[in-house]
């Protein structure tokens, strides 16, 4: 977040993709991308909650993000990627459609968060990107994974 | 210098030494005149003293000064022991307590005040002044024991023309390495002469164990000057006085039940030697023999252990996974596994054990506690403590000494009559409280037994009611197990007023919630007028356990042996349903039935005659969980689930299998 007040830094975001639209993590989250891989469901869990999954021996936990937006449910295929990310001392994994760029965004190619998109809640979005003719949501991570809308 | 890659050294010694205080204190306080104690109390204050005196904390020096000079007198009989000076003696080591402390917190000793303690000790020290002086007079004579050994080699020595010398070195106060010098005046002396007996012993001079002066005995042809010229050579050498050595008398005496026997000689008087020596001789004797007894032992950070027990445990999911592949090969490979699954556990084990600590580490601190409390509200109560030396996961430890320390304080406070109801009672007017621990299996069990009052059950159920925990109608229907169970109900207190002990409310139900927070239980069994007794049942490891991993629907779980009582089957047709619970009668007694598959979200995918149970134990209580296959029972090592998952109901972890693949672990506690 910090970065965002550091005018002179350039703004870097994993870019992955849901349905058709683009989203953004700010780097400084994201700890690695992984194959999607099997997942072992955890009873009684939010039901955004995809399940655990093993990575390199400890035990993290995967959202569902199509679940977390309240997209279709889509059979998960070999573009399907697990975004690791770090946030508010937790680890966590986010699974996408596909991801396979980062994206650097100076000050002026970020806008402030309309609320544009009608079926994800306002407060998961941090800002809107545009580049390349693309716009990319950009997250606000704490929201998406949860930690304050605690259920 | 600088001093604070010490400090972690000096807090956790001077936290051994103290304890070690507390200890002899207790006993001293039942056995005023015991000597030994005396000396081991005085021997912690000086090494206290010396340490802190390194340190820079000089209250700490001056205290430990003022005791030692208190445990001197007693030492010396020159003042008796009373109840009020071990009371004083209790106080030193309070302050010193708080000093400590305080150092701890802030690196700083703090500004508590001891001068008044002092003046105390002072004043005790003071008033027995004319018997000091007469007693100094009366040791003049020093008599030296030695045993056989150096006897018959001085005897040996006299026959061939060699002289039999004791020499005592002074080193000079300035000197900075006492022990390397003392090393000089030993490889001095071994040039021409043989040394036969050094008090204090060599190896104690070499840890610098002796304050500034040694004494020797030596054989050797050269004569008193030649020697003495010797040793003042040698820089920082005070004083040298040698005396020559007589046999004079060889007074075995029969009637003297010792192993060893001893002669005593008689070393003409000089000015140097005085009475108050021998004392200090005596009491280095007493110092070594003791100091022998501590154990050599490194410090590790437990950080390093965890790292260590993490790589331990990837090796035994590695070695599952290898066992898995085995399978489907045969020959060597199995060989080779079974060796590598040999390795693996003794390492397990021995990793275990690095972590385990004795449980005296929590018990040490009640002896004092409990004197303290029944001093506090007039009781008269005896702690009986055993099997302190079980030992449990560091983990366990650290966690345990507080709801131990509220459990016995509620016995103290409500369990325990005052004496004259004892004795109205037709009691013993001296209450027991039993605390001893043991290992059960894969489990330490932890029980404290009072002969109190027991608990009064009534009382407890009117008190829920007032407290509106239970209705009026649950309390008529309530199972004596259930009234107990209202103890550990949040915001419960028996306590008619409100104490500085207990009865703030905020009581039973800490120690539980804690107690479950490291996979343990709490068991109450209690009979009115008899007795209270609360069972701690704790697991003994928290890292890697015995799991019984089993099938429901497609998933895997798995459930922690030490929670498992047996396995059986029952027929479908057997399921009674008695008030919205599904039970079985197995082995005459009704067992309630939970059905995994419903509890888990899974659908129940067989419609067999006969179904699986595992029966499953929480303290008394037993259940029977459905389940669709069973698969093994395996090592398995538990991750947490995270921070994220830590609210999900049932689960109290997970672990990976040899597939790479997770199963979560079920918390049975959580399911009754």
């Amino acid at each position: 977040m910090s970065s965002l007040n550091n005018e002179n830094q350039d703004l870097k975001y994993v870019i992955f993709k849901l349905e058709e639209e683009y989203y953004g993590i700010d780097i400084n989250n994201v700890m690695s991308i992984e194959k999607a891989q099997d997942f072992t469901r955890v009873p009684n869990s939010p039901n955004y909650i995809k399940g655990v999954i093993n990575l390199r021996g400890e035990v993290i936990p995967v959202i569902d993000l199509r679940n977390r937006f309240r997209l279709n449910e889509k059979e998960i295929d070999t573009n399907s990627r697990i975004i690791i990310v770090f946030v508010s001392e937790i680890q966590v994994g986010l699974l996408v459609d596909s991801s396979s760029e980062v994206m650097t965004f100076t000050e002026d190619e970020i806008d402030s968060a309309p609320s544009i998109k009608e079926n994800i809640s306002e407060n998961f979005i941090k800002s809107i990107g545009k580049k390349d003719n693309k716009l990319i949501v950009l997250l606000n991570l704490e929201n998406v994974v949860g930690i304050d809308v605690s259920e | 210098m600088d001093m604070n890659q010490y400090l972690d050294i000096f807090i956790e010694e001077s936290r051994e030494h103290l304890q070690y205080m507390n200890e002899h204190l207790l006993s001293l306080e039942k056995n005023p005149n015991e000597k030994s104690l005396l000396n081991e109390i005085f021997r912690v204050a000086h090494t206290l003293k010396g340490m802190s005196g390194t340190m820079g904390f000089t209250r700490i020096a001056n205290l430990t000064h003022e005791m030692e000079n208190l445990l001197d007198a007693l030492r010396n009989d020159k003042v008796a022991a009373n109840s009020h000076i071990i009371d004083i003696l209790f106080r030193c080591f309070d302050s010193l307590d708080e000093y400590l402390n305080n150092i701890i917190e802030m690196g700083q000793e703090g500004e508590l005040d001891s001068t008044g303690l002092v003046g105390e000790i002072n004043s005790i020290l003071n008033g027995d002044i004319d018997l000091q002086q007469a007693n100094d007079k009366e040791q003049d004579k020093e008599t030296l024991k030695l045993d056989e050994y150096t006897i018959k080699a001085i005897k040996s020595g006299n026959e061939n023309n060699l002289n039999a010398y004791q020499i005592n070195v002074k080193i000079s106060e300035e000197c900075m390495l006492k022990s390397a010098r003392a090393f000089i005046v030993f490889t001095t002396l071994e040039e021409s002469c043989e040394i036969l007996h050094s008090n204090p012993p060599a190896e104690d001079i070499e840890d610098e164990k002796f304050d500034l002066e040694f004494t020797l005995v030596v054989v050797s042809s050269d004569d008193k000057k030649e020697i003495r010229d010797k040793l003042l050579s040698i820089s920082e050498i005070a004083s040298v006085d040698i005396e020559e050595v007589e046999i004079t008398s060889q007074s075995f005496d029969n009637n003297e039940k010792m192993k060893q026997e001893t002669a005593s000689i008689d070393v003409k008087p000089t000015e140097i030697i005085q009475g108050s020596k021998t004392a200090t001789q005596d009491k280095k004797k007493n110092i070594t023999k003791s100091s022998n007894k501590i154990g050599k032992t490194v410090r590790v950070d437990i950080d390093r252990l965890d790292n260590l027990m993490n790589l331990v445990s990837e090796l035994i999911i590695i070695k599952t996974r290898l066992e898995d592949t085995g399978n489907t090969q045969k020959g060597d490979m199995n060989e080779a596994i079974e060796y590598l699954e040999r390795i693996t556990t003794s390492l397990h084990d021995a990793v275990m054990k690095v972590r385990m600590v004795p449980i005296e580490r929590v018990f040490n601190r009640f002896p004092r506690m409990v004197r303290d409390l029944t001093k506090d509200l007039g009781k008269d109560i005896e702690l009986v403590m055993s099997g302190e030396e079980t030992e449990v996961d560091r983990t366990i430890i650290d966690e345990i000494g507080d709801p131990l320390i509220h459990l016995i304080r509620n016995s103290i406070d409500h369990g325990i009559e005052s004496p004259e109801i004892r004795e109205q009672l037709g009691k013993n007017k001296t209450g027991i409280l039993d605390l001893k621990a043991y290992a059960d299996g894969n489990n330490v069990v932890i029980e404290l037994d009072d002969d109190g009052s027991g608990l009064n059950l009534e009382k407890i159920k009117k008190k829920a009611v007032e407290r509106g925990l239970i209705s009026e109608y649950e309390l008529n229907e309530m199972s004596k197990e259930d009234a107990i169970d209202l103890l550990f109900k949040p915001g419960f207190s028996t306590a008619e007023t409100v104490s500085d002990l207990s009865g703030r409310g905020v009581g039973l139900d800490v120690v539980k919630t804690k107690i479950e927070s490291i996979s343990g239980n709490v068991e109450v069994k209690t009979e009115q007028g008899i007795g209270t007794k609360f069972i701690i049942r704790l697991p003994l490891t928290l890292a890697i356990i015995q799991a019984l991993l089993i099938n429901i629907g497609e998933e895997i779980y798995a459930i922690p042996l030490s929670s498992i009582s047996e396995i059986s089957s029952i027929k479908n047709n057997e399921i009674r349903k008695i008030q919205n619970q599904e039970v079985v009668l197995f082995r005459n007694k009704t067992l309630p039935i939970i059905r995994l598959n419903s509890v888990l979200g899974i659908e129940d995918s067989e419609d067999d005659e006969e179904r699986t149970i595992v029966i499953v134990r929480k303290g008394d209580k037993e259940a029977g969980l459905i389940i669709d296959n069973l698969i093994g029972q395996q090592e398995i090592v538990i991750k947490s689930l995270g921070k994220f998952l830590s609210d999900i109901p049932y689960l109290s972890g997970a672990t990976i299998l040899g597939n790479g693949k997770i199963s979560l672990i079920l918390d049975v506690n959580s399911l009754f």
